[in-house]
């Protein structure tokens, strides 16, 4: 969620009151907004005390301190929603999309603010909703990215190309020296500010550029504006461009800045559009579109959704107050002009919810919901590992709790085990070492956990249920989870016989008797098989164990039993000998 | 020991009591503490009482022992003065004397038995006058102290006398008294309920102020008590619990189906894990479900707009680690829409991050999710249901916050006021689920679903009052920490905690 810092005073005045902070807190909470922050205790010298508030991140249109405060007073009934104008209504202003922009960012929008007066914080206030556009909405500019000039230092009509960066000169924004394309790409390599930005566009053979009438240019975007055409306190007259990757955005973009700093134009709310042609791709048309959204939202649907009982009208009351315009159609219908501000209205469901939020949540009277559904169950795997838990618990052991991603070493080579690309899941993006492999075991995290409580009174008896995940390529999600239960005994001698009948006691939980001779007992049980090729162990001293769940039953192998090999403990700095026991849980669903 | 015992009890038998054993001749010379041990199993045994009686003691010094064999030294000093017919000359005195002439010389013209006369001492008085410095010390010894402080007080100035405490003891009989004694026993054994010898014995009393043997024990992990805690609260609720065990999923799953557009933010490199192996999920078997999903987001469907950007295929075959449990909600409601009816089902479970990790985040945790679906249900019902679930575990007195959440219209945030903290925090987050994931799904439109969730170790370290993450899951976790911690009791006042 984005936090926007708004000057206290300049507030509270857009709201005609002084609030006190909790005062303000509360009023928050109701609209939906969070209070982070007042700064008015660490304020020094005349520094002046802001706000600190955290908006919903859809809520493109509260970016700024004219929008917050725009919304709190149609929230408390002291404004009407504006009712934005187009000026003339045929443009005059022409901007011509070249196809050549299809290959890099095809899309692009303008609008024109005539008789804006700027101070110093309003200015200010203009540059920071770009920035926030910039990083919430344009995702860093990828999607959209916003140039800003004085009109008057330009030459309508507009074009916006693609060109071969050698052949875009100017000098960027503050900046005294005239450069191309790829030098430009040079000179701001290592910028803080714009570096991140770079990556956007650079390894393109063309980059886009929009010129004036002179083939004055006016940005390069979505990396800098030109020197020449700059924003100053005195300028009066302002062209806006908005180019972008997403059509959609590029055009919401355009209506939140127009939305915002009309309220500065010298007819406030009224906007000068710009044609745009852009017949290539049938994008020919009037920026910015400034009409409301037209929604039908059901009354019936409304009511019923919240416990409320309220005619269309009642309705549309609630409504305004969140800047939508309601009229009911009949006993059924609500229109509603969905205002350029509110584009995270997508479905009457968003109007429902303006509804609940007009009303106030916690007015809502507080019910009961019917549900004739009053079965409850476990999962029965869950069921499962419960029982072994708790056995485990009961027979002296304590659980432990690791993490399931670990390093592809810790799985593997620790262990004297072998990647074969069969099994494991391996991670794209992480940000350490730790994190490279989903486990395919227990016994790695097991080990870390001793290693860490290595100053744990001997024996350290330990174990764990939880789930391992391995490939299936079959499988729509390509993995499954599987659950396993391990335990390991580490001290001064490796204890394999402790592990073994922790394994007995286990198997008796489960009604899973020990087979001498398997091969002519043919009924429920478990018995183990020396391994010889499991490195994990020492040799001489690994088993596998096996299952066979009922008479006839195919038998299974369920899992590994042995003394956990010196390099095994080496290698996870365990200075102990220890025994493991590593079995499939799910044999017992 | 037996035998001082034994004669403990004949001296207090013959003296009816002993008024201090220091006074006593057959307790004199025993050493304090040999006597206490004996009298403490005879109190102990309620034969007698004692009282410890605490004397000063005054002993001689090393210095104070050579001057019962030599004189003091000032006597010492005047003997030679008196000796030296024409005075002593004062260079002879060390010669003479060494270290006691020195010494001695202070003391002898303090007491104005000597002058000096040039390079001479020369005496004041005629005759030797008795050493009274030695006569103190010879009672001091016989005694262990003199009736004149001011005397006591000028030799432990001059270091001949440091002070000590001698312990005697004062002894009455008690209740048991005997000229004999009993053996007592320490322990009910198995041999003295066979032969009934219990009858005639005389136990020891216990000393209940102190702890017993713990025993050796396992112990369930804390995080997974609190997790049970939940689960019995949802299974008292009616709620059926989801399999949750599948980390492995897809974009379509975990956001798609979400409505989560594919620019948002959730699925950055830097929030979400990503596969490499395998790197791209089969396409879902229901076709008409995954194009309506791409309709929903692409141009608008089922009454939305949608979000009206092009939707790749691709991006929605990526693999992911689960980001949250409800890619597993979103798979049951699809199953639901084959019979769809009102259904409660839950799940604990982990989801993965991509996030840095420090004190309160980590890239594993475990998310507390439940899901309610009913014919017409309302929000008031959520918000009921809130109340009722929260209150289960101790927390009363919710306020609910407008938020936003891409599949949830209304969202809201579940605040609860902290005690400890003196604030409202943020316990939770809630909504009902949008038409827009629903309706591609085959739900009917009236069937409406209430989801909520939180973590489960954000209200287990305030439980707990663990202030660091990697204190409660992972390696790191101390073993202490598993097999000291008490039951985990939601109810047992959670919030107000500190």
């Amino acid at each position: 969620m984005p936090t926007i810092p708004v000057d206290k005073a300049d507030l509270y005045q857009l709201l005609g009151r002084e609030y006190t902070t909790q005062e303000f807190d509360e009023l928050c909470f109701d609209f939906g907004i969070e209070l982070d922050e007042d700064t008015t205790d660490e304020c020094v010298g005349d520094e002046r005390p802001q706000l600190k508030i955290e908006i919903p991140a859809n809520r493109y249109d509260m970016l700024c301190i004219e929008g917050i405060a725009q919304a709190l007073n149609e929230f408390l009934g002291r404004s009407a929603s504006p009712n934005f104008t187009l000026n003339p209504q045929v443009p005059l202003v022409k901007m011509t999309i070249d196809k050549s922009t299809e290959q890099i960012r095809p899309y692009a929008a303008a609008a024109i603010l005539r008789g804006v007066e700027f101070d110093d914080r309003k200015y200010a206030s203009f540059i920071a909703l770009q920035d926030k556009l910039h990083t919430n909405l344009c995702r860093n500019r990828t999607l959209v990215a916003i140039g800003t000039h004085d009109y008057d230092t330009l030459t309508p009509p507009f074009t916006y190309e693609a060109l071969p960066p050698q052949d875009i000169k100017f000098i960027p924004l503050n900046q005294t020296q005239l450069m191309d394309g790829a030098e430009l790409m040079d000179f701001y390599d290592k910028d803080k500010n714009l570096g991140k930005y770079l990556h956007i566009i650079r390894d393109s053979p063309v980059y886009p550029v929009i010129f004036d009438a002179r083939r004055t240019v006016c940005s390069l975007p979505p990396i800098i504006n030109s020197n020449h055409s700059k924003i100053t306190l005195n300028t009066k007259n302002i062209f806006i461009e908005v180019t972008g990757t997403d059509k959609t955005k590029t055009d919401l973009v355009i209506n939140q800045m127009v939305a915002m700093f009309s309220a500065y134009s010298k007819t406030k709310f009224e906007v000068e559009p710009v044609q745009i042609v852009s017949k290539h791709n049938g994008q020919d048309r009037v920026s910015p579109n400034i009409a409301p959204k037209k929604f039908e939202a059901e009354i019936d649907y409304i009511n019923s959704c919240l416990g409320l009982n309220y005619s269309g009208e009642e309705i549309a009351k609630l409504l305004t107050r969140m800047s939508l315009k309601a009229t009911p159609r009949d006993a059924k219908i609500l229109d509603v002009e969905v205002p350029i501000t509110r584009s995270d209205i997508l479905h009457q469901c968003d109007i429902m919810e303006d509804a609940a939020i007009g009303y106030g949540f916690n007015n809502l009277k507080k019910t009961k919901a019917q549900s004739d559904s009053l079965v409850a169950a476990p999962l029965p795997i869950n069921k499962v590992g419960d029982i072994l838990r708790i056995a485990s618990a009961q027979a002296g052991y304590l659980e432990v709790l690791p993490l399931t991603l670990c390093s592809h070493d810790e799985n593997f080579k620790f262990l004297r085990q072998k990647d074969d690309g069969t099994q494991a899941v391996s991670l794209a993006n992480p940000k350490t070492i730790e994190y490279q492999v989903v486990r395919t075991t227990l016994v790695p995290g097991i080990l870390k956990t001793i290693k860490e409580n290595r100053k744990h009174s001997l024996p350290i008896k330990v174990f764990e249920c939880g789930d391992i995940v391995l490939k299936n390529l079959d499988l729509e999600r390509r993995a499954f989870n599987r659950r396993n239960w391990c335990a390991i005994y580490a001290g001064k001698t490796s204890g394999f016989e402790f592990v073994q009948g922790l394994l007995g006691k286990i198997m008796q939980t489960m009604r899973t008797p020990w087979l001498e001779d398997p091969k002519n007992m043919n009924k429920r049980g478990y018995w183990i098989e020396e391994d010889k090729d499991n490195a994990t162990f020492f040799p001489g001293r690994g088993a596998k164990v096996f299952f066979r769940a009922s008479e006839d039953a195919e038998v299974q192998h369920i899992g590994a039993i042995g003394v956990l090999h010196p390099e095994v403990m080496s290698s996870f700095e365990i200075p102990y000998a220890a025994s493991s026991v590593e079995i499939n849980a799910e044999v017992f669903l | 020991m037996a035998d001082l015992s034994l004669q403990i009890l004949q001296v207090v038998d013959k003296n009816n009591g002993v008024e201090n054993t220091l006074d006593t001749p057959e307790f004199k010379n025993v050493d304090a503490n040999t006597l206490q041990s004996s009298l403490t199993s005879l109190w102990a045994k309620e034969m007698i009482t004692f009282k410890k009686i605490e004397t000063d003691n005054w002993i001689l010094s090393k210095e104070a022992e050579e001057f019962l064999v030599s004189g003091s030294h000032e006597i010492r000093l005047l003997k030679e003065v008196l000796l030296a017919i024409e005075g002593l000359k004062i260079s002879d005195v060390n010669s003479k004397l060494g270290q006691v002439g020195k010494l001695g010389q202070g003391k002898a013209f303090k007491n104005g038995w000597i002058s000096k006369d040039g390079d001479k001492l020369v005496p004041k008085v005629a005759d030797l006058p008795s050493d009274t410095v030695v006569e103190q010390l010879k009672t001091i010894k016989e005694t262990g102290s003199l009736s004149d402080k001011n005397e006591l007080s000028d030799l432990k100035k001059r270091k001949l006398i440091t002070l000590t405490k001698i312990v005697g003891f004062k002894i009455e009989k008690a209740k048991n008294f005997s000229l004999t004694i009993k053996e007592y026993e320490t322990d009910i054994t198995s041999d003295m309920v066979a032969t009934g010898s219990w009858k005639d014995a005389t136990f020891k009393p216990y000393n209940f102020n102190s702890e017993g043997l713990y025993p050796s024990s396992g112990a369930l992990h804390p995080l997974m008590k609190v997790r049970e805690e939940f689960r019995q609260i949802f299974f008292s609720m009616g709620f059926t619990e989801m399999p949750a065990n599948q980390y492995v999923e897809t974009g379509f799953w975990n956001f798609d189906t979400l409505f989560v557009p594919q620019q948002h933010p959730a699925r950055d490199l830097q929030d979400t894990f990503y596969l490499k192996d395998p790197v791209a999920a089969k396409k879902p078997e229901d076709e008409q479900y995954w194009n309506d999903i791409k309709a929903v987001h692409e141009e608008g469907k089922f009454g939305s707009i949608g979000y009206r950007y092009p939707w790749k295929e691709d991006e929605s075959l990526r693999m992911v680690l689960r980001t949250h449990t409800t890619a597993i909600s979103s798979a049951m409601l699809k199953k639901l829409a084959e019979d769809p009816k009102p259904t409660r089902l839950f799940s604990i479970d982990r989801v993965f991050r991509n996030e840095a990790v420090d004190a309160t985040h980590l890239a594993e945790f475990h998310q507390v999710e439940g899901v309610l679906a009913g014919y017409d249900i309302t929000l008031g019902d959520l918000i009921g249901f809130m109340e009722d679930f929260f209150s289960k575990m101790g927390v009363d007195g919710l306020r609910f916050k407008a938020a936003y959440n891409p599949y949830t219209e209304p969202s809201m945030e579940i605040f609860a006021y902290h005690k400890g903290l003196g604030k409202w925090v943020e316990i939770g987050n809630s909504g009902m689920f949008r038409p827009e994931m629903l309706e591609p799904m085959g739900l009917p439109k009236n069937l409406r679903v209430l989801g909520w969730g939180l973590s489960l170790e954000r209200p287990t370290m305030i439980k707990y009052g663990v202030s660091n993450i990697r204190e409660l899951l992972g390696h790191k976790v101390s073993l202490d920490f598993i097999e000291t911690n008490p039951a985990a009791r939601l109810d047992d006042d959670m919030v107000g905690s500190t």
